[in-house]
């Protein structure tokens, strides 16, 4: 391990701490997950339940993140995560869903039924 | 004051106590023996000699294996004088000179870019649109100056030409975090030269 790996290791083990050492489950693209956040209103904090699909995953190091995507009154959100940060409480994993490809962006165009289909075939 | 020499390893991302993602490069600095103290009676102006990356003594020429003996440090691969310094000859300077929060300047070469348009060079916009018959000018630099008078081109003038490749400062960079075990400090933000340049890395008080 050369000595820009072990500092990102070092980084990362830093920002576990942080969140109280939760540990991050083994998800990738097709998987429902529950990402808990903290979100710090004023001088209120209070927690936030994102329940979606995770479409992609990216980057390296302490700076890897995943998008969430749900459908949410009809209307499509996705939400980039930091897969570190000390912001996150917990990610659950729902469901597993079985895909054939790293990214998800052909998710977008589908209906919630479609989707379903997509990932849940069995 | 505090300074040292050292090696650019790379850069990544940094998490701060309150969660925010910062830019980080990370430099193996040190242990920094002093070779020469300058001192303001003798030489006029204080400074010292740091040494970094020791070398066995086959490796070093006969003149600077005089001088590093003279001292009784033993031979190391760069040698570099950094003014405003005051340490004793044989004295080893570590990372332990810095914490987190201190501010500090970064010297070191810029990374060669070779010849280069005025473009990427400084910046310029380039002449015109890409289409209606003029593509061929889209990088190129304008006018250089007046006609008859003055009749001559202004020095100074900004035109395509080596880049990069330089002594390069960047000041007031915030130290992250110091790892004396290892000899590392993480420094807020890039710096310049490639990896496994030699950057210089002094504080600022």
């Amino acid at each position: 391990m050369n000595k820009l790996q072990k500092v990102e290791q070092m980084v990362i083990e830093q920002a576990l701490a942080l969140r109280g050492n939760t540990e991050i489950p083994e998800f990738g693209p097709g998987d429902t997950v529950t990402v808990s956040l903290r979100v710090i209103e004023g001088d209120k904090e209070r927690t936030q339940n994102f329940t979606g699909v995770v479409i992609a995953r990216r980057g390296s190091g302490p700076n890897q993140t995943f998008r969430v995507r749900k459908i949410s009154n009809g209307v499509g959100v996705e939400r980039v995560f930091p897969l570190y940060s000390p912001f996150i409480q917990s990610i659950t994993v729902e469901r597993r869903g079985h895909v054939r490809r790293a990214k998800l962006f052909y998710l977008r165009g589908m209906s919630e039924r479609k989707i379903r289909r997509k990932l849940h075939q069995d | 004051m505090a300074a040292l020499l050292g090696r650019k390893v790379g850069m990544t991302a940094y998490i701060t106590d309150s969660g925010e993602y910062v830019p980080c490069t990370v430099i193996e600095a040190g242990p920094c023996p002093v070779v020469l103290r300058r001192t303001l009676e003798r030489d006029g102006y204080e400074a010292v000699q740091l040494a970094f990356d020791p070398i066995p003594e086959r490796k070093v020429n006969r003149p600077l294996r005089g001088h590093f003996a003279k001292s009784g440090v033993q031979p190391h691969r760069y040698l570099r004088e950094i003014r405003g310094i005051a340490a004793d000859v044989g004295q080893v300077l570590t990372v332990e000179q810095f914490a987190p929060g201190d501010r500090v300047k970064v010297s070191a070469t810029s990374i060669g870019r070779g010849f280069q348009g005025v473009v990427k060079r400084h910046h310029f916009g380039g002449v015109g649109m890409a289409t209606h018959g003029q593509s061929d000018r889209t990088r190129a630099p304008g006018s250089i100056g007046a006609s008859s008078f003055p009749s001559r081109v202004f020095p100074g003038m900004r035109m395509a030409g080596r880049m990069g490749g330089r002594r390069t400062t960047i000041r007031n960079l915030e130290v992250l975090q110091v790892l004396p075990e290892e000899n590392l400090l993480l420094v807020k933000g890039s710096i310049p030269g490639a990896p496994n340049a030699l950057v210089e890395i002094v504080k600022l008080s």
